[in-house]
């Protein structure tokens, strides 16, 4: 909204930009704090045009549960059956009506799956023609759509590329067609379903680093380079800084990893302490640490070995790939040293420290190789934020690298540094790049000093490629990790299935008014019933049908294949996978897997009437049967509606009442 | 050495020559037995007119034969579609004598000499023996050097304690060295087979049986006393004998069938007790029993009970077998190891009161809680331990600064606390007072013995986990504030309110805030002694996490009772040690800052993993992989997943092809098949493990992925030699790439030996280094 930069770990940014372009519509400024659950929106915030959006996706997946049963040739009444059942289904009526992403994510995942069954069946009469092409973008589309709103997307995405797979194979099978047209047919769904989804995907982050270029909260995460394409926030500082490091520069180093927290390379007047709590002994030199705020005592000059200086001459002298070069710090003048001597917190490495002549015999070690590691060439020049940089130790062919432990007291709780000698191989936080950069004018310590606390300036703009920056936040976006593991409605996969669980949303702040998420557990109970009967008889049918024992004709059967590999497959897809999640789960992640379940019930249901009641009686036996737990359902719906809409205060009484299971988690209010 | 090497090539050469010669003249006697084919000379199907429909079957299995590129050994190609006969067990490698094995099945009225069959059954022995002897030559050589150990101490040291059945294997080192290294010998002729079986072509296991053993990485692995070699072996093993099984699924419940089936069973129950990566080969071998079973059902052929026995008989012998010895080795184990060690506290309290020297062993002790009693709380969660706390302080900015409480996972005198009532400090056990015991419900305080302090929790966020609150030890001499009284809820209450020791599970509710007494199962930092930390939490869940029982008691005032009652049978056992394991195996995590392997390094062969040595004096051995073979192994599966889908898509096109190419495309469709799934298996779980990831993980998948280069080199070799038609021409590129790729290995070998065997002098940046020209990544280090 305001443009700033914010980095969500769940998903991709399609679905925020969806939420902010119906605030957009309805004139929201994007002032106001989202930091309190049950804070009241104040004026300005259009709370009804925020709220269309999933409200609106929600709607339309009644119809569309009516759709992709009826096309997937059931009757007309089952197709009612379904669409009703999504109708009364008090979690997802709560989901969609707040402005979460889930119901969104539903709208989707369902008109992928409806698209793709119109196009199969009208493939069987007119491939190529105009619906056929309309179908088969659509589902492309739909795909990238959910896959952008949140990754659990992909799993709908994967089951929707396997089932177009198996029908591609037997495509490929069927002899009547010309190699020609298969292979067009092949072409065309791999454009729709392969490339469409790709650039889709990308495009929503090209807009996404478009309308958001201003630095935010996540800046610090992101590296060096990615926040000076930001507008503010460090771009402020590094805007027209000199690109290439020079002997004589003075620079700031920021280590490349930023775990824990990202930190710069910092020393001050302090030493190590003489011995170590563990008895230890240290060099007793002055500490090298790395410290994760912005301070006068990150700066550090590049020096040549060979000259005494520390200021950049003119023309300045680019240092390059595998130069030897020294590192002087800006306050103190002291030159960066590593030696054999084990790091306090880290003993298999070395310590590094800023040299102090004690006139022991101990000589300076403070020769570092330059090591770029994202060169291109082997002569390549040191660049200020661009260029990834290792330090190796000349003489002991030690790396330069943040260990990631804290310091103690001695050390200000900073972050130590040490000399890694035993495995050279690549890992980030060995890898440091210069974020602030500015030559060396000044001959005396004083004035350096001097220099060293006033801002940079320059001018110079620069700016990171589109992909360059999509990979990166790709990237972070993928491993950046929340350490919240508990959260009071958390829960785990197996409480979903049966319902054991709920997520209470709001609760008026005077009344017991309340919005929980909480299903119809008629509907989940059966849904699930459904899944298992539907997975017996698929077995059972297996069997015989292997030993050539046909209970089916050929027609129904492959209807109700494909409908099981819909349904049941969307179900496990959108669920099995949670067992295998490390992070927070909580009850709406089921709310996807819940909505397949939801179709192959009256799927199951309509199988049963057609082929295992046998006589007329039975059917309608069976219909009544239907007809009497649907009615339950509705009267469920009906019990549950006022912790749907929380527009009913009830009495203690009643919500205790409501409490049909000891883990449901109903608010109530002492003293009313 | 290097003597053995070219000798085996001269060997190959020379055997390749004369058997190379031979079918030719043969092919044109046989035409002669049929004259009322005279119009179709040898020569014409020689030159690729081929697959005629019309062609009697005994006839075209003639021209299959007489078709096959005949290089060495002229593997038969076709043979997957024969019915095959007569071909089990033992006598595989003699029946994968093509010649031989087609002339029985095509006319059975015309053998050959038998004299002949002798021969060419000595040959593939001796060839058998050639590889086997050749692998233990390459294994054996300095197996005694060095005579330090090598390894990463510290990792096997950490790993011991965790899986503590491996505990005893470690300590016994000189005869075990001689056991790992012929185990890992054993890998190669086990290849060689299993290829043979897979490929009936005597050119794709030989090629297999020298990119095994011409592997550095192999090498260096089957040197040392490691587990990988065992398991790998039992994989091989396994892998063997279900393949053997495979081809004798036309004799159903003969001996050999039977034998190698139970054999599968017995080897995959060794994988797993092993190694959890076991469980991959259990997968591969469930897969292909399933697939088996799948087409047994659908041949009605077969009546129902048929079908039923066939199930039995796997049931029997690769699930019932497998988990006897798989329970039996842990009974042993068991039995051995009833002592106390080091590790006990990660076990639940019933385990140690069967380990002999642990004082819950045979003891007896108060049942009832009282007040007053000295107790020890222990977690009812595997691995967390006791609650513990010590004479140290919450560091600054920690939450208050007052005593740390933790789980420590030893026993310990600091473990110890005394239960006592919430509003007076008199000593309980002052005789005259009468024994008043805890109930349920009770409000109680804790106080902490060595150091007369209160279990306490306050408002203050825990140090690792933000949501929860802090616990601290509080007060002075038993003298603390409000904070300190905790309510006592037994959860598995059935009558009774007393407290029992043992066996009630407790729940300790702070009474200010509300929250429970649990531990997070989170390691803290160096300042609280990498012991775990104690939270309270406000989300009332019930997990183990925050359920805790009794196990030591002491109260002179209390009548003691034998805890035999509380003797774990066997299978609890059995669950318990492997929840710990496996518990210890996922808590093997990397630290962020640490350097890993990762998957992905693994097969492009990016980094070894150094045994021994580090400095250029030292006696260095640097666990690499031949990177020649490695490279052609990796593109072998890029070349094999192209070619397996081009002919899978040309078969489904309903392609005519010419018999040759479908006997070869089923080679490498189902053999290459099978050993792609086999690397799959081995290799992509481990994407998906958080665990610290080594090198040698890749060991069982680098074999799957060796064999597959050897079916496909030769299938593809065949497939180019038969399009370019003329058939002197097509024998001698087969014969040619064949013997190229065992030089190219060979020659790899000769110069990356060093590495296996061990270098001494400068590291090979340095130009004087013998290894100095073949640094060729920047990321190995040797």
């Amino acid at each position: 909204m305001k443009r700033l930069f914010f980095l969500d770990g769940s998903g991709p940014p399609l679905g925020h930009m969806l939420l902010a372009l119906g605030g957009y519509l309805g004139g929201f400024d994007g002032n106001f704090l989202w930091n309190r659950i049950g804070a009241e929106y104040s004026s300005n915030v259009p709370v009804w045009s925020l709220r269309l959006l999933p409200a609106l996706a929600g709607a339309l997946s009644v119809p569309m549960a009516y759709q992709i049963v009826w096309e997937l040739r059931f009757s007309h009444c089952a197709a009612m059956g379904a669409a009703l059942l999504v109708l009364i289904e008090n979690a997802l009526i709560t989901q969609a009506r707040l402005m979460l992403l889930e119901s969104v994510l539903i709208f989707f995942n369902l008109l992928a799956m409806l698209s793709y069954l119109k196009l199969c069946n009208s493939q069987k009469h007119r491939p190529f023609s105009l619906s056929w092409w309309f179908w088969l973008t659509l589902t492309g589309v739909a795909c990238s759509c959910a896959v952008g709103i949140k990754y659990m997307g992909v799993f709908t995405y994967l089951l929707v590329l396997g089932v177009a797979a198996v029908h591609a194979w037997h495509l490929i099978g069927d002899r009547t067609l010309s190699n020609v047209c298969v292979l067009c047919h092949l072409l065309a769904r791999a454009v729709a379903l392969l490339v469409i989804p790709v650039i889709m995907y990308l495009l929503f982050f090209y807009v996404h680093l478009v309308l958001l270029c201003r630095s935010g909260p996540h800046d610090q995460i992101m590296s060096s380079a990615f926040q000076a394409s930001l507008e503010g926030g460090l771009a402020r500082i590094t805007q027209g800084q000199p690109l290439e490091v020079a002997y004589g520069s003075q620079v700031t180093l920021r280590n490349v990893f930023g775990k824990p927290v990202p930190c710069w390379l910092h020393s001050h007047q302090n030493t190590y302490p003489m011995i170590y709590e563990n008895g230890r002994g240290s060099s007793h030199q002055q500490q090298v640490t790395c410290y994760p705020f912005k301070d006068v005592n990150n700066w550090w000059i590049v020096k040549d070995p060979g000259r005494h200086q520390l200021v950049v001459n003119s023309p300045p002298r680019p240092v390059r790939h595998g130069d030897i070069v020294q590192l002087v710090h800006g306050m103190t003048t002291r030159l960066l040293n590593t030696h054999d001597v084990a790091a306090p917190l880290s003993p298999h490495s070395q310590e590094v420290s800023c040299y102090i002549d004690y006139n022991i015999s101990m000589p300076a070690q403070n020769l570092w190789r330059l090591d770029i590691v994202n060169r291109e060439s082997s002569t390549e020049v040191w660049k200020t934020i661009l260029s990834e940089v290792r330090f190796v130790h000349v003489n002991t062919s030690a790396i330069l690298k943040l260990s990631g432990a804290h310091l103690p007291d001695w050390g200000f709780r900073q972050l130590e540094v040490v000399g890694e000698k035993l495995s050279p191989g690549y890992h980030e936080s060995m890898v440091w790049n210069v974020e602030e950069h500015r030559y060396g004018r000044s001959q005396e310590q004083k004035e350096r000093e001097l220099e060293l606390h006033s801002p940079t300036q320059m001018d110079l703009s620069r700016n990171l490629s589109f992909m360059a920056r999509f990979s990166e936040l790709q990237w972070r976006m993928l491993t950046v990790r929340s350490d919240d593991s508990e959260h009071k409605y958390s829960s785990t996969p197996l409480d979903w299935v049966t319902l054991d669980t709920n997520i209470a949303y709001w609760l008026h702040p005077t009344t017991s008014a309340q919005i929980h998420l909480l299903g119809n557990i008629v509907i989940w109970a059966s849904a699930s019933l459904a899944t298992v009967v539907y997975v017996l008889l698929l077995c059972w049918y297996l069997l015989r049908r292997r030993r050539s024992i046909c209970d089916l004709p050929e027609d129904s059967w492959l209807r109700w294949v494909l409908a099981g590999a819909l349904c049941a497959g969307g179900w496990a897809v959108n669920y099995l996978p949670f067992f295998l999640m490390e992070k927070t789960l909580f009850l709406y992640h089921y709310l996807p897997a819940l909505t397949f379940q939801i179709l192959l019930l009256p799927v199951v249901l309509q199988h049963i009437s057609d082929h295992l009641c046998r006589s007329q009686l039975q059917r309608s036996l069976f219909s009544a049967l239907v007809v009497a737990w649907y009615s339950c359902a509705c009267h469920v719906f009906n019990t549950l509606r006022p912790l749907t809409y929380g527009d009913k205060s009830l009495s203690p009484g009643e919500l205790r009442a409501l409490r049909w299971k000891e883990s449901w988690d109903i608010l109530i209010r002492k003293h009313q | 050495m290097l003597c053995a090497t070219s000798r085996f090539l001269a060997a190959t050469a020379l055997r390749a020559q004369p058997r190379g010669r031979g079918p030719a003249p043969r092919c044109r006697r046989r035409e002669l037995h049929f004259p009322g084919h005279p119009e179709l000379p040898l020569c014409d199907f020689l030159t690729g007119q081929l697959g005629r429909p019309s062609v009697p079957a005994g006839r075209r299995a003639i021209l299959r034969r007489g078709r096959m590129p005949p290089a060495v050994g002229g593997g038969l190609a076709g043979s997957e579609l024969r019915v095959r006969r007569g071909r089990c067990g033992s006598q595989a490698a003699r029946a994968v004598g093509p010649d031989v094995a087609v002339e029985a099945a095509a006319r059975s009225h015309k053998r050959p000499a038998p004299g002949s069959r002798h021969f060419e059954a000595a040959g593939r022995w001796a060839l058998l023996a050639l590889v086997t002897l050749l692998s233990f030559a390459t294994r054996f050589h300095r197996l005694d050097e060095p005579p330090h150990i090598c390894w990463d101490e510290t990792h096997f040291g950490k790993m011991g304690s965790y899986y503590i059945n491996r505990t005893f294997f470690f300590d016994v080192h000189p005869p075990l060295g001689k056991f790992c290294a012929s185990l890992g010998s054993l890998l190669v002729p086990f290849a060689y087979l299993t290829v043979l079986e897979l490929s009936k072509s005597l050119p794709a296991a030989l090629l297999t049986a020298a990119l095994l053993t011409f592997d550095t990485g192999c090498l260096t692995l089957s040197q040392y006393i490691l587990l990988d070699p065992i398991l790998m072996f039992f994989i091989m093993a396994a892998m063997l004998s279900m393949v053997k099984y495979n081809s004798c699924a036309d004799r159903p419940f003969s001996a050999p069938w039977w034998f190698w089936l139970s054999l599968t069973g017995i080897n995959l129950a060794g994988a797993l007790g092993v190694k959890f990566v076991g469980l991959f080969i259990i997968v591969q071998v469930g897969w292909n029993t399933i697939s088996d079973l799948w087409h047994l059902f659908g041949d009605l052929s077969l009546s129902l009970v048929t079908v039923g026995k066939h199930l039995t008989a796997r049931i029997l012998c690769l699930i019932v077998l497998p988990l006897a010895l798989y329970t039996a080795t842990y009974a042993v184990h068991f039995m051995v190891l009833n002592k106390s060690g080091p590790g006990d506290g990660f076990f639940s309290s019933a385990f140690q009161a069967r380990l002999s020297g642990n004082n819950l062993h045979n003891a007896s002790i108060p049942e009832h809680l009282a007040y007053g009693s000295v107790i020890t709380v222990k977690n009812l969660r595997m691995a967390i331990g006791y609650l513990h706390s010590h004479r140290h302080l919450y560091p600054e900015g920690v939450g208050a600064r007052q005593q740390q409480v933790t789980t420590y996972l030893h026993k310990d005198y600091n473990n110890l606390w005394i239960i006592k009532k919430h509003n007076t400090n008199s000593d309980p056990l002052d005789p005259s007072f009468p024994v008043e015991f805890v109930r349920h419900g009770d409000i109680i305080r804790l106080e902490h013995k060595e150091t007369s302090r209160n279990l306490h929790s306050h408002y203050h966020e825990a140090p690792l986990t933000r949501k929860h609150y802090q616990v601290t030890g509080y007060g002075i001499n038993g003298t603390g504030d409000s904070n300190d009284f905790w309510r006592i809820e037994v959860v598995n209450r059935k009558f009774g309110n007393r407290i029992k020791v043992l066996r009630s599970r407790i729940r300790f509710i702070h009474l200010v805030t509300g929250c429970v007494l649990g531990s997070s199962g989170k390691v803290l930092p160096k300042w609280g002694w990498e012991q775990l930390e104690v939270t309270c939490t406000p989300y009332l869940k019930e997990t183990l996490n925050s359920i805790w029982n009794v196990e030591d008691h002491i109260n002179p005032k209390l009548p003691n009772i034998s805890l035999d009652v509380l003797q774990p049978s066997f299978p609890e056992i059995l669950l318990e040690s492997h929840m710990v394991m496996i518990r210890g195996n996922n808590g093997l995590k990397p630290k962020d800052n640490e350097f890993t392997s990762k998957p992905w390094h693994w097969p492009i062969n990016y980094q070894g993993l150094r045994f021994s040595g580090i400095n250029d004096t030292d006696f260095r051995v640097y666990l690499l992989g031949n990177p020649v073979v490695w490279w052609l192994n990796l593109l072998s599966i890029a070349l094999y997943l192209l070619s397996g889908s081009i002919i899978a898509v040309a078969m489904q096109r309903g392609a005519r092809l010419p018999p040759e190419v479908e006997g070869l495309s089923q080679v490498l469709l189902r053999g290459g098949g099978q050993l792609l799934l086999g690397w799959t298996l081995h290799y992509f779980p481990f994407f998906l493990m958080g665990r610290i990831l080594y090198f040698h993980h890749y060991f069982p998948a680098m074999l799957f992925s060796s064999m597959l280069t050897g079916v496909l080199w030769d299938t593809l070799l065949r497939l180019c030699a038969w399009s370019l038609a003329s058939s002197s021409l097509a024998r001698g590129i087969h014969a040619v790439g064949i013997v190229s790729l065992l030089l190219g290995a060979a020659y790899s070998f000769y110069l990356f030996h060093p590495l296996a065997y061990g270098m001494v002098g400068p590291l090979a940046q340095d130009p004087r280094s013998p290894m100095a020209g073949l640094r060729w990544l920047e990321s190995w280090d040797f």
